[in-house]
């Protein structure tokens, strides 16, 4: 058993969620939370998601940081007419990805555990389908896997926007499905279009299969619509908002911290290695739509009046340092740098997804007892919360990547990189130091310090045990990285070196 | 050593997270004693490292503790260097802290957030000796950051207040800007060298100034020297240095403690700091230096100016601290490293002591800070008013006391400097115009301390009858950190002096070039502190100072009408002045008020307008359009569509007939 | 002598005569059957004229067929006609557009 267990860890870590999604629905009933099967289901999908994260940390544990290739794989036929295979593995990039999955999705059942009154059953379910898909397309090697995984990750989170979220849900829904859909159809064109050229789907056949400039061009731009649209990039990136807007905390957490994550994944395991001309080739135009990210969206986040909305633009905003990162590349002309943007891209993306989680639970908390996410509705909350004060204070400082923190890691390394190539992009990059701190603490200012505003906050209790508790994880999460980094970071450091010379060798 | 060394900065930050977490449970006293123990036992030890490297002779040490992060080559990690220059200012630092803290049991007695806020400032005790012990610049850009948050949370300590919570997130964003230039000027640091440690940038220095950074295509710029003010940009953020300095007068909305902790001792000597550990590479770039010595002169006179027009009595104290760290600065900038550290040293106690004396004046006036509703209260207060008075004296440096040996000898200094020497115009304008600023700062110095001084000790007692009749000296807590400040205030600079200025005390810790070695240069003519002390009163600076206060006596004690007249006459000056150079304007109607709009408007015609409404719902709405169009041609009517039948079929005939 | 093609005009008449009578009513929906069945009488004509003219017995034998068939469907035209009448108490085609999108 142990040793089977070993062997398929990456299926059990997709499957188990789903089966688990699976049994909830088929046990769950339709009533509200007073049903008396509520209680189970709750315990069920919380003991499901733990048990999955405690997989993963077997994960964690016996992964090599040192081996270049993929660990952990796994091969099966799958469509044999296709050549396509169930084929998983996972590496330096995708590992500290399923961690961070297999990390949030408990807290996020722990934080809707008694806030939603509809439907819990499925909207457990949803979550833990979610993950299990997430893991999926974290792990696959075989791109048709890959791209059933992407695709079917979308229904759960339709489902939970759609079914679960505020008064505009519908708009946001629509919007969020079918801008990502648009891209990612793209995407499998140039699957197929590369497996016509390979005769399987299977992603190292990709990379290896020699490609002419133009083809790559073509190709680079079906998978930056795919992955630009889910990162997302500006000028895709209106869907964001609405969707976070809308969809219920949990939503807006997985979202954040995960979805977004998809598309920076994807630039980095499909993009850079199977195109890597034509990566080159786009490269000046992705730093400068990075940069404008930075830049324009951190303007445009200073003015919203909506919560919810600001952190999703602030979302943007750091992403906008992952594709800078990843991107910086070739701009650097000698010496080192390149793993640096690299590292801090991906190390972005693992911080980003622990922040801008523990702030949208930050703003769930408020929602939960005020139900309203202006800014302009709340003032002083500090007087009658001080605990979540403390904490939101904390999230804010790391939002606005203050050293010690996780935010700052990330984005130091990917400044740094981006000095080494140009001075400008550095001074666009550093930007975000002081816009950043801008609109985080600008919308602090409002809604924690001042006089108690008005009766709801006076009203206002502190965080009980079960918000405390999920917070303070993320809180200690977001020290322990921004403090010692270094786990984190020797674990893609092989990879990302390995990428790197990949990327170095022209396919032409 | 060790231990010694990750003691001194881990009990501070123990007792911060006791008092911060657990502060309800231990209580009131027991966190006031958790933090008094954490942060004394870092200032013992701080003593005893500064001994051993005083008297026993201890090398530098250059300490590794653990691997932050290590990619691409690039190692990132937290380590130590203390040498003397460290070992000084970790004395500083422990010392005002432990005196502050003794000083706050007394100043927040009675306020709810006193766990909290000794959970702050022993956390803030942590921060600032992890920026000066560093040992490279991402541990001292932790720091740089870390007592930045600090002093945000402790300006905004009060935080129902509205001018407080402002304030802090003013001065955030302004120390922000200044981080900005300063992260940048350490990604060109690593850009060229490859490191992050202070000793193998130092080792490279050289080539970084050999290099070239494009900055603007077309036009190379010195790598050092576009690094150095980009350093300096940092440091003028921190160290309030114009125009970066608007955040320091508002922060004067956080507790009084904090004031002298953080507003004037410590924190704000960052940026002093770190250009004096960064001397090896300052004084490589004489463009930098010159940049340095400019932003400290303007900052030194202008803002002394300003001193004279508040009515606030720590406001009063914190354009004065704006204008010393001026000083600093322009010390720097003449290549006196040792000077500016001396003058950061002598300044860290009799300003603390200034800002403390003023906070016991507010507590037995109960928190009035109007100067205007105080006078005479001597009287009552004789242990403040003598502190106070030390403190005032040294400040304009009177003749032996600590401020007199730093102001006087960095004076000097300027005088001295290379600047003088140089050969162009350019070094000659530098130099008349750092010369010139310190010189008249001091006759400004004097004439805004003994207003306030006089204002507030002085004269008619103008504070309503209510308050005067409970007017009395404050406690034992506030008033035995006065005295304990006021014997370093008086008499530090006689002993140290000779030492630390001209017995190379630093050593190999800051590092000036041959021909800028102004205090080498002024070794050669030292006699001792006596000789400088007979010498003073032939020098300018005694005649300006004595000016200075006599022309405060006779025109607020003697002759209160005249400021008024002049006041009136003048009233162009003093709306200048009042409005302090519309600095504040430039920043919050000018950049704050600019960025708004401009985030407005890319809100609202970029996203809103643009993408949102013409590209994506755009996209939408053109499709439900056509669709609208295409669907007028279903009437619903037979006979149309059976007419579009017979015109397809006829089409259809025609085409198999006529065209196959 | 009366030809194959006079059959086959009369035959076009009477086809064009049901197609404008099917297209320019818009008032009654019996018109419209009897446009219908007039249709199908002229496709019977063309079935007659080709039979005789070919001497093949099979087009008249379709015409059975289509008469039959035919009759059945104005029976049923005829009843859903009454029922439309019942529900809208009016046959009128021009009001008859509920099939637009």
């Amino acid at each position: 058993m142990i040793m089977e267990l070993s062997q398929h860890l990456l299926s059990f870590l997709i499957w188990l969620p789903i089966i688990g999604g699976v049994v909830l629905i088929v046990i769950g009933d339709d009533q509200d939370v007073t049903s008396s099967r509520a209680g189970l289901m709750r315990i069920v999908a919380l003991a499901v998601t733990t048990a999955t994260f405690l997989m993963s940390i077997a994960l964690y544990v016996s992964f090599d940081n040192a081996a270049t290739g993929m660990q952990f794989g796994e091969k099966i036929a799958w469509v044999a007419s296709l050549n396509a295979f169930y084929s998983l593995g996972v590496d330096g990039i995708s590992t500290p990805l399923i961690l961070l999955t297999t990390f949030m999705t408990p807290l996020v059942i722990i934080a809707g555990w008694d806030t939603i009154k509809n439907r819990p059953a499925q909207y457990f379910a949803a979550f833990l389908i979610l993950e299990g898909l997430m893991i999926g397309v974290f792990s696959a090697l075989d791109a048709l896997l890959f791209y059933m995984f992407w695709e079917a990750m979308l229904i759960p989170m339709f489902l939970i926007i759609g079914v679960w979220g505020g008064e505009r849900r519908v708009y946001a829904t629509l919007k969020f499905f079918l801008y990502t859909f648009l891209g990612s159809v793209l995407m499998l064109v140039a699957f197929i279009y590369l497996y016509g050229q390979t005769g399987s789907f299977d992603l190292f056949g990709f990379v290896d299969a020699p490609l002419s400039l133009a083809a790559q061009k073509v190709i680079f731009l079906a998978f930056l619509l795919a992955f630009a649209v889910k990162v997302p990039m500006w000028p895709v990136h209106t869907w964001l908002p609405d969707a976070h807007v809308e969809a219920p905390t949990g939503g807006s957490v997985i979202l954040a911290a995960i979805m977004l994550k998809m598309g920076g994944y994807g630039f980095i395991r499909l993009s850079l290695p199977i195109v890597p001309d034509g990566s080159e080739y786009f490269s000046g135009m992705m730093i400068a739509l990075s940069l404008i990210a930075v830049v324009y969206i951190g303007f445009v986040a200073l003015m919203q009046t909506d919560m919810k909305k600001l952190i999703a633009y602030s979302s943007i905003a750091h992403m906008g340092f992952v594709t800078l990162g990843f991107f910086i590349l070739w701009s650097i002309d000698s010496g080192t740098g390149a793993g640096l943007g690299m590292t801090g891209g991906m190390v972005q993306m693992i911080s980003h997804g622990l922040i801008s989680g523990a702030l949208f639970l930050c703003v769930g908390v408020l929602y939960d007892r005020v139900h309203s996410r202006e800014i302009a509705d709340y003032g002083g909350v500090a007087n009658t919360m001080p605990k979540f004060a403390a904490l939101m204070v904390l999230f804010a400082m790391a939002n606005a990547g203050l050293p010690g923190t996780s935010g700052f890691v990330g984005e130091f390394m990917v400044i740094i990189a981006s000095f080494k190539a140009n001075f400008w992009f550095a001074f666009l990059a550093g930007s975000t130091l002081v816009l950043g701190a801008a609109y985080t603490l600008w919308m602090v200012k409002r809604v924690i310090y001042g006089e108690v505003a008005n009766d709801n906050v006076a009203a206002l209790t502190d965080l009980n045990r079960r918000e405390f508790l999920v917070l303070a994880i993320l809180a200690v999460s977001v020290l322990i990285i921004g403090l010692w980094p270094a786990p984190l970071v020797d674990m893609m450091n092989v990879t990302i070196e390995k990428l790197i010379e990949q990327v170095g060798y022209s396919k032409l | 050593m060790y231990g010694y060394y990750l003691t001194i900065v881990l009990a501070p930050l123990a007792a911060a997270i006791i008092a911060g977490l657990a502060g309800r449970r231990i209580g009131r006293a027991g966190s006031h004693w958790v933090t008094i123990i954490g942060v004394g036992l870092s200032f013992v030890l701080s003593s005893l490292v500064l001994k051993n490297m005083f008297w026993g002779g201890a090398e530098a040490e250059n300490i590794h503790v653990y691997t932050w992060a290590v990619t691409d080559g690039l190692r990132m990690e937290v380590g130590f260097l203390v040498d003397r220059l460290t070992a000084l200012m970790m004395l500083v630092v422990t010392f005002v802290s432990l005196m502050v803290h003794i000083y706050t049991i007394g100043y927040m007695r009675e306020d709810p957030g006193y766990q909290r806020f000794f959970s702050y400032i022993a956390l803030f005790t942590f921060s600032m000796l992890m920026l000066v012990m560093s040992n490279n610049f991402l541990q001292l850009f932790f720091g740089w950051e870390a007592v930045g948050l600090v002093s945000y949370l402790l300006i905004g300590f009060w935080f129902k207040k509205e001018t407080a919570i402002f304030a802090n997130l003013k001065a955030f964003l302004v120390n922000r800007v200044g981080d900005f230039g300063f992260i940048l000027g350490i990604a060109g640091i690593v850009t060229i060298t490859g490191s992050l440690d202070y000793a193998e940038v130092f080792a490279s220095a050289e080539s970084i100034a050999a290099q070239n950074i494009e900055v603007f295509p077309g036009t190379p710029w010195n790598a050092m020297t576009v690094i150095c003010i980009l350093l300096f940009i940092g440091a003028m953020g921190k160290s309030a240095q114009a125009p970066l300095h608007v955040w320091l007068p508002d922060s004067m909305e956080g507790p009084t403690p904090i004031s002298a902790l953080i507003h004037a001792a410590t924190m704000v000597t960052a940026g002093i700091y770190m250009v004096a550990r960064m001397s090896p590479l300052f004084e490589l770039s004489t463009a930098a230096l010159g940049f340095v010595i400019i932003i400290g002169a303007v900052t030194a006179f202008f803002m002394g100016l300003l001193g004279i027009v508040q009515n606030d009595i720590k406001r009063v104290v914190a354009y004065s601290t704006l204008s010393q760290l001026g000083y600093m600065t322009v010390a720097l900038g003449a290549s006196a490293y040792s000077a500016a550290i001396f003058h950061l040293m002598t300044h860290a106690f009799f300003k603390a002591l200034l800002f403390l004396a003023a906070g016991s004046v507010i507590i037995a006036l109960h928190h009035e800070q109007d100067i205007r509703k105080m006078g005479g209260i001597r009287k009552y207060m004789p242990i403040t008013y003598w502190t106070a008075l030390v403190g005032s004296l040294a400040l304009i440096g009177f003749p032996g006391s600590s401020g007199f040996f730093s102001k006087d000898l960095l004076i000097e200094a300027v005088k001295e400097s290379h600047w003088h020497q140089g050969p162009t115009v350019g070094d000659q304008i530098t130099y008349w115009i750092a010369y010139l600023s310190v010189l008249l700062g001091v006759f400004v110095t004097a004439l805004y301390s003994f207003r306030m001084f006089f204002l507030v000790f002085h004269g008619k007692e103008r504070m309503d009858a209510e308050t005067k009749s409970h007017l009395h000296e404050t406690s034992a807590v506030v008033t035995v950190p006065l005295i304990l400040l006021a014997i370093p205030a008086a008499l530090i600079g006689w002993f140290t002096v000779g030492p630390v200025l001209f017995e190379n005390y630093f050593g190999d810790a800051i590092f000036v070039s041959e021909n800028q070695d102004v205090i080498g240069h002024m070794a050669a003519a030292w006699h001792g502190s006596m000789a400088l002390l007979m010498h003073t009163v032939r020098t300018p600076v005694f005649w300006l100072a004595a000016s200075g206060v006599f022309s405060a006596w006779f025109l607020y004690l003697k002759r209160p009408d005249i400021p008024q007249a002049i006041q009136s006459k003048m009233s162009g000056i003093y709306t200048l002045l009042d409005r302090k150079y519309y600095f504040d304007d430039l920043w919050i109607k000018g950049f704050a008020a600019g960025g708004r709009s401009f985030g407005q408007f890319l809100y609202q015609r970029g996203d809103q307008m643009i993408i949102d409404g013409i590209l994506v719902d755009g996209t939408a709405k053109t499709v439900g359009r056509l669709a609208g169009v295409m669907r007028q041609i279903q009437t619903g009517y037979l006979y149309t569509y059976a007419f579009a039948m017979i015109i397809g079929l006829t089409a259809l005939l025609g085409w198999l007939v006529w065209l196959r | 002598m009366i030809g194959l093609e006079h059959f086959l005009t009369l035959a076009a008449m009477l086809f064009v005569l049901s197609i404008a009578g099917i297209i320019i009513n818009r008032r009654n929906l019996i018109l419209l059957l009897m446009c219908v069945e007039l249709m199908l009488l002229a496709v019977n004509f063309n079935f007659i004229a080709f039979s005789r003219h070919l001497g093949d017995e099979t087009g008249q034998i379709f015409v059975f067929f289509i008469l039959t068939v035919a009759a059945a469907e104005a029976a049923i035209g005829l009843a859903i006609l009454v029922v439309l009448f019942r529900n809208r108490r009016s046959i009128a085609v021009q009001e008859l557009n509920t099939l637009k999108g």
